[in-house]
């Protein structure tokens, strides 16, 4: 905490006299705190710019309209294409229904979702980072509404340094205005992914929304407020994971956006009309950093900070073209290739490397393993668990019984009668509680979208034992549907 | 702890002064916020000592200004239980045995509630799940019953007990028929015999034949002249697989030179009649009920 008092001002020591005599903590150079650089980005227009425009418009469009979707479930059913049902313990997404058991396919999507990340950073570097993560998504929001209250960035920069005055008061006030209605709106879509949309839009504004509700939208729209108004780009250099492992991910054949040393260097200022011989291309006008919403000198090299937007590319190819020089002085380009063309040589793209296919490979492998389940999915499931307490009863003939509690998952909206058969020793029969009573095969009802439990006990003579353990299998059968759920048990006896 | 600033040869970096076997601690500065964020936490525990109980003293404790109580959080949470229970509880006052038995939600409800009041007031003597112990404590999950294994013979054993106080309780006395010399040592031995023989065990026949005599004048009152037993006594059966003190030759001895007899407390009187009631439902769904 000692350098806490310092840290904006950053005093420098060296080797002076008058250092013995000074308090100990001024002695650091570097402040064990550092205060957050204000950074003002400048708006930019280019390809780059309206590749991110178009996504953000996408993306959020999908965030705030995909509650919307309706989905015909038929009767008691919600009829919501996209929505997770916690209280129902299900959930939805257009066409399947996943239950609580199932949750291996969000693991598989998650998996999937990872693996198409590892793909792009190492094919295009951190364009999730500068294009698609929420964050930047909501960041870039944030930063037009702030534009267009406030002013580019030289007017924010006047703004912020001018003296209180009823018209700044004004305008920051209608800044943080204008951003808590998107957050309270981000929240609001939010819920709507784990309530039924209309239904919930009603009860938040007659106030007859559960508390649960008001909590998650109040958590969201702080949240949003906080991340995208003030935390910005320090989730990405402080909060984030991903720009430490992205280290790992890249290589020189990966496309990042760059800075061409060997062209722009040795910068300088340039004055209409002045030779070009001698010197690089690079006009040292700051431009890229400038519209950089990260506050980054992108000519210092590949950064944990860059989050690969591409916005210095637009800056930068804007001057190019003010000063007659070709474009792309900064652009999106391999660590190999710069090499190659600082030597004068042609650039090589190897979009196909052993990384990317290993990526490729494991994304199909799994998207088929996934898709295959799903298609293969059963509507009904069925489990067996053997009673351990007691593990076997001896019946005054002599014979042994074993119970088993079978619970039958009927994942189907409609009551369906499934068949139980037991498969084990012939001499083996079954009797069901509060059912038929020594019996090889039994009809069990079970409800729509439903768990059924069912007490059975299994009996055996003396004379079959054969071992300790004996295999039995359960076997439940939908005949109308022709579909089948088994499951192996054991039967377990005395010594014989 | 030297606090004076410290370039590190290599990245030129600042140390923060700290060193640790010679590994020393480069100064890479924390954002501010978090520092700030790092006192609003304790600015948040101090909230937190004000609205909770947090401050231990010597007989009492700070009670924090919102009144929280976490005995009060599960009284409440179990009179919800409770309110939730009564409706399924008044229907169990109300129906029979029988009634409750072929009602699917009253059964499992009862069975539910059973398996839990089994587990803390019955298992200590008949194991988890009616599974029985050695010397004297009867499964309940087979299908061989002292005193009848209908749901009424049931809820009478539980509501009554077996050798205990009330008046109703079910009680039957066998004699020591060697500790009374009744019996001489050889006839007990022979009547042993006899008695495994009754369930299909290779005895020694002369013994038996011997023994079956005496089994006819003495033993067949009550436990029946083939060893089938009698419910109304609680005599119990000699002729099946399932003994309650041993069935081998000793075991057998010594139950009739000097019988055990188990006694069961009558629960009529420490659990509520509904309770009893589903204690019935549940043990006769162990797979015995009859």
């Amino acid at each position: 905490m000692d350098g806490g008092a310092f840290s904006g001002s950053r005093p420098v020591v060296g080797p002076d006299p008058a250092e013995a005599v000074r308090p100990r903590t001024v002695q650091r150079e570097t402040p064990l705190y550092a205060d957050r650089p204000r950074i003002y980005p400048k708006a930019v227009d280019g390809t780059m710019r309206r590749i991110k425009w178009a996504l953000l418009g996408l993306l959020l469009g999908i965030y705030y309209f995909v509650p919307w979707l309706r989905w015909d479930r038929g009767p008691g059913a919600p009829d919501q294409a996209v929505l997770i049902d916690m209280p129902s313990r299900r959930a939805y997404f257009f066409w399947i229904e996943i239950w609580p058991q199932e949750v291996y396919y969000l693991a598989g999507l998650l998996i999937l979702a990872a693996l198409a990340l590892f793909l792009a950073t190492s094919l295009f570097g951190r364009v999730w980072c500068g294009y698609a993560c929420p964050q930047t998504v909501w960041t870039d929001l944030f930063m037009w509404v702030e534009r267009r209250i406030e002013g580019d960035r030289g007017a924010r920069i006047r703004l912020d340094a001018a003296p209180l005055s009823v018209a700044k008061a004004f305008k920051k006030v209608s800044k943080h205005a204008a951003w808590l209605v998107i957050a309270l709106f981000t929240g609001g879509a939010w819920i709507m992914y784990f309530n039924d949309a209309p239904t919930v839009v009603g009860e938040l504004f007659t106030g007859q929304a559960s508390t649960t509700v008001y909590f998650f939208v109040g958590l969201f729209t702080a949240t949003t407020y906080l991340l995208a108004g003030w935390a910005r780009e320090q989730v990405c250099t402080y909060m984030c994971p991903w720009p430490r492992i992205q280290g790992a991910l890249l290589d020189e054949n990966s496309l990042l956006v760059t800075y061409q040393t060997w062209r722009g260097e040795p910068r300088g200022k340039y004055r209409k009309n002045e030779n070009w011989e001698g010197r690089g291309h690079c006009i040292d006008c700051r431009q890229c950093v400038a519209v950089c919403p990260t506050g980054i000198d992108i000519r210092d090299g590949l950064q944990l900070e860059c989050i690969g937007c591409g916005l210095c590319i637009d800056a930068c190819n804007e001057v190019m073209d003010k000063v007659g020089l070709p474009r792309s002085l900064i652009t999106f380009d391999t660590e190999y290739n710069q090499t190659l063309r600082a030597a004068g040589k042609p650039p090589v793209y190897r979009l196909v490397r052993p990384r990317t296919i290993i990526y490729v490979v494991l994304i199909v492998l799994i998207a088929s393993v996934m898709l295959w389940s799903l298609a293969a999915r059963s509507t009904v499931d069925l489990n067996v668990l053997h009673e351990r307490n007691p593990l076997f009863v001896t019946l005054s003939d002599g014979g042994i019984r074993n119970g088993y509690t079978i619970k039958i998952l009927n994942k189907l909206r409609e009551a369906r009668d499934f068949t139980l058969t037991l498969d084990g020793p012939p001499a083996a029969r079954m009797s069901i509680v509060g059912g038929p009573e020594d019996v090889t095969e039994a009809t069990l009802a079970a409800g729509p979208d439903s768990v059924v439990t069912y007490q059975i006990h299994v009996r055996l003579p003396r004379e079959a034992i054969a071992a300790e353990t004996m295999p039995v299998t359960f076997e439940i059968t939908d005949a109308a549907r022709g579909e089948t759920a088994r499951h192996e048990a054991v039967f377990r006896a005395p010594e014989p | 702890m030297p606090t004076k600033g410290e370039k590190d040869a290599i990245s030129g970096t600042e140390t923060t002064g700290h060193e640790w076997d010679g590994i020393k601690e480069l100064n890479t500065p924390l954002p501010r916020w978090w520092l700030y964020v790092f006192y609003a936490t304790i600015a948040w525990s101090v909230v937190w000592w004000i609205l909770y109980p947090a401050i231990p003293g010597i007989t009492d404790y700070s009670r924090g200004i919102l009144g929280y109580d976490q005995r009060a959080e599960l009284r409440e949470t179990m009179a919800t239980a409770r309110a939730a229970q009564a409706e399924f509880l008044e229907r169990i006052a109300a129906a029979s045995l029988e009634e409750i038995h072929a009602d699917p939600d009253l059964r499992s409800f009862a069975i539910a509630g059973g398996r839990t009041a089994f587990a803390d007031n019955c298992a200590t003597c008949h194991g988890l799940g009616g599974s029985g112990q050695a010397g004297g404590y009867p499964v309940l999950a087979d299908d061989d019953w002292l005193w009848g294994g209908t749901l009424d013979d049931i809820h009478e054993t539980i509501r009554y007990g077996i050798r205990h106080e009330p008046a109703e309780t079910r009680v039957s006395e066998m004699p020591a028929f060697g500790a009374l010399e009744m019996l001489t040592p050889d006839q007990i031995s022979d009547v042993a015999e006899h008695v495994q023989s009754l369930s299909g065990m290779s005895v020694d026949a002369a013994a038996a034949e011997r023994g079956a005599t005496i089994y006819a004048e003495n033993c067949a009152m009550c436990h029946g002249e083939n060893g089938q037993g009698d419910r109304q006594l609680g005599a119990p059966r000699l002729d099946d697989q399932i003994w309650l003190y041993g069935g081998e030759k000793d075991d057998i001895v010594r139950q009739v030179t000097r019988p055990a007899h188990g006694v069961m407390p009558a629960w009529g009187d420490r659990l509520s009649p509904e309770l009893v009631k589903m204690l019935t439902v549940y043990v006769h769904t162990l797979g015995g009920g009859e």
